[in-house]
């Protein structure tokens, strides 16, 4: 602070130096004070750990958000039953993150203000990218448990953000084989409807690489806007381009609306997707819906674990749960078992025990693990279809669910990014 | 072979001005006669679509599209009667913020009752499919809907111009006093112009639904296209909101077939450019208590 002073009597640095020590002494003696209020001693307490978590509740997708919410509080309510954590109990902070930016400033917000060890949640690939920056500046774990862009694991990926859903190539790969295997890709020509926004266009790009590998003629696609609800135009520019195959890279309610709409008009050309969420399949209803899609968990997985979920799920809440439900509950469980025992929520602790590819019961038959590299959990998908006509009882019923890929006795990691191919630096 | 594409969408956006016809028109009239901007519009139609779910459970879809539109008629009675009656003659800012925070109580209130997650709902299985004129393809469903707005249009057009009531409702919106000096109560024909409007935001809702899906925001998301269209077609004016409902449906379609991105985005731009050139919309009339 005497840099641009002159030089002065030795009495009067003397007293400069005396102010300048008691300043100094203040600031000092203050931040003891702050940090002894809080030192791990005062906080060595049964205070709650509180866990922010953003997810969309309304817009188009609310619905999914709705059931993420649900399952994450009853992960809670199960654990707290049981002494909690530490011995202390899980207090989750439910948001809805209504747009990327909306999603950023509450992320924010929440660490500032609220003091939550960590974030988790998110369904929207955009808001999850937004909140990914926010924890990585403020140097908290955030764990995106429901979005499935490539990018977030490849050239946005983050040493604070770990990523519990499939990816989008895990999703074209967990049914492309079976659409090559049906003479569903070779020679014909194809045209794609995408949603215009971040998952969108990189689901479109795996779904692309995909069909032009595989011999499929891609004759171009349109972007739609995630907020419109009609489709009769793309319908009719579908019908103008006169493909062999329609390829669907849209999300949420968007993919509800579409196949609704499609079948509306009576278009003959078969239509594929890679991106069908159960809660938006059940809401396009019967008689509507075709092809072969991939999902990350479904409620007719006959294990052990999932079917007390699915029992006690449905007593809580009087509804089946949809993937969402399930992939909070479990993504909750694996952030318990990682402060257990790691003995800590310490962030960098959490995270080394994450890397240490540690393996978590997730409800399916075999364990999964996150990658160290690109912090993806490795686990299993599985195909579905739908069942015909006459030969289901209820609307929660009509989708067939086929066996776990990869076979039990594949790699986990055969269907995802190889190293090579992914541009994740940390 | 481009320009039969092209015609092809100006054709689909007349079908989908008839749905937004439906909608704009109740809005505009409310507007009209009780300066009052109802923000809960899209509600009533969120409300048509939930309880003609439940019609359909018991009735079956005809009966649902009369009998629907009946029922949310008497919501907006009890609508009007309760709590739009004290604002027509207040500072515009609170009826505003009374009809925008209803919107917010509905579509929560419905969230609530039948949750968050949208729900099915089918056309009748006769009406699936398409149909093929000479180039043309159109949903049977669809022209369904153009043909039933096209009675519903008819209906209300009559009732306005034809009738004793809709002289009283057109003297309202130019001239309040005056009625009331001729001894006239305006407020039994509001009553009836709010639960009019309603209801046909109701039906909207009826035919739509098995369109899209039926979930808690139906009604915010329509409400901006609502409100666009009476803001081209301008106050006052039945012609001018029919006008700019085929309008927007066509514009929309012509600018997905060229720049699919700028779909819902080519509404606005229309709204600008018309208000440029009109600043009271197309059609627009001076209403002096307006001004």
């Amino acid at each position: 602070m005497n840099t641009f002073q002159k030089p002065k009597a030795s009495n009067q640095i003397d007293s400069t130096s005396r102010r300048d020590l008691i300043a100094k002494g203040l600031v000092l003696g203050g931040g003891v004070a702050l940090s002894a209020a809080s030192s791990p001693i005062w906080a060595q307490d049964n205070s709650p750990i509180k866990i922010g978590h953003l997810t969309p509740m309304t817009g188009f997708l609310g619905a999914l958000g709705e059931y993420a919410a649900q399952g994450i509080k009853m992960a809670a309510d199960e654990i707290n039953a049981t002494g909690g954590v530490l011995g202390r109990k899980l207090e989750i902070m439910s948001e809805d993150s209504v747009s990327p930016q909306v999603a950023a400033t509450k992320a924010q917000r929440m660490i500032e203000r609220d003091n939550v060890a960590f974030l988790m949640g998110e369904i929207s690939s955009a808001s999850a990218l937004t909140i990914s920056q926010v924890a990585g500046r403020n140097k908290k774990l955030f764990i995106n448990v429901g979005s499935r862009s490539d990018v977030l694991r490849g050239k946005d990926c983050s040493h604070y953000t770990f990523h519990v859903d499939i990816p989008v190539t895990v999703m074209v790969n967990a049914v492309g084989q079976a659409l090559v295997r049906d003479n569903m890709v070779k020679g014909k020509k194809i045209f794609g409807v995408t949603a215009d926004y971040l998952f969108g266009h990189d689901l479109s790009k795996a779904a692309k690489k995909f069909w032009i590998d595989n011999g499929g003629i891609w004759l171009g696609e349109d972007l739609v806007p995630t907020d419109g609800a009609d489709f009769s135009p793309y319908l009719l520019k579908i019908r103008q381009a006169k493909p062999d195959l329609v390829a669907s890279n849209l999300a949420g309610n968007q993919v509800t609306n579409f196949v609704k709409q499609y079948s509306e008009f009576g278009l003959p050309y078969p239509m594929v997707g890679f991106n069908l969420n159960t809660a938006d399949a059940w809401a396009a209803g019967e008689g509507n819906l075709g092809g072969i899609w991939p999902t990350v968990w479904h409620h007719e997985l006959q294990t052990p674990g999932s079917k007390t979920f699915v029992a006690n799920f449905t007593k809580r809440y009087n509804r089946v749960p949809e993937n969402h439900a399930w992939i909070e509950y479990v993504s909750l469980r694996i952030l318990v078992q990682a402060i257990n025992a790691t003995k800590s929520t310490d962030t960098e602790k959490i995270i080394a025990y994450f890397e240490s590819q540690a393996e978590f019961d997730i409800l399916k038959s075999r364990k999964a693990y996150f990658r160290s590299w690109d912090h993806q959990l490795m686990q299993e998908a599985y195909p579905f279809t739908v069942k015909a006509k006459g030969t289901y009882k209820e609307k929660w019923d009509f989708l067939k669910f086929g066996e776990a890929v990869p076979a039990s006795n594949q790699s986990l990691e055969l269907l995802a990014t190889a190293k090579a191919d992914n541009t994740c630096k940390m | 072979m481009q320009l039969v594409f092209l015609l092809e969408q100006v054709v689909n956006g007349l079908v989908l001005g008839g749905y937004y016809l439906l909608l704009a028109l109740g809005l505009s009239l409310i507007f009209s006669v009780g300066g009052v901007v109802n923000l809960a519009h899209g509600a009533f139609y969120a409300i048509g679509a939930y309880v003609s779910l439940e019609v359909i459970k018991r009735f079956g879809f005809g009966p649902s599209i009369v009998v629907t539109p009946l029922i949310v008629g008497m919501i907006g009675i009890l609508f009007e009667r309760l709590l739009l009656r004290r604002f027509y003659k207040s500072d515009p800012i609170l009826s505003l913020l009374v009809t925008f925070g209803l919107a917010m109580v509905v579509e929560q209130g419905l969230r609530m009752l039948w949750g968050a997650a949208p729900l099915p709902s089918n056309m009748p299985a006769e009406l699936k499919g398409n149909v093929i004129l000479g180039e043309f393809l159109f949903s049977k469903y669809r022209l369904f809907i153009l043909g039933f707005v096209f009675v519903v249009m008819t209906g209300i057009w009559v009732l306005l111009n034809k009738t004793s009531f809709g002289l009283v409702v057109k003297a309202g919106v130019q001239k309040p006093d005056m009625l009331a000096v001729l001894g006239v109560r305006l407020q039994p024909y509001m009553t009836s112009i709010v639960a009019l409007g309603v209801s046909t935001a109701a039906l909207g809702g009826v035919l739509f639904g098995p369109i899209t899906t039926v979930h808690p925001a139906m009604g915010t998301e329509i409400m901006t296209v609502a409100f666009v269209v009476v803001v081209i077609g301008g106050l006052g004016s039945f012609w001018g909101v029919v006008l700019a409902a085929i309008l927007v449906g066509v514009v929309r379609g012509i600018t997905i077939h060229f720049q699919p991105t700028a779909g819902e985005a080519s509404m606005y731009i229309l709204m600008f450019v018309v208000l440029m050139l009109f600043p009271r919309g197309l059609l627009g009339e001076r209403i002096e208590r307006l001004e």
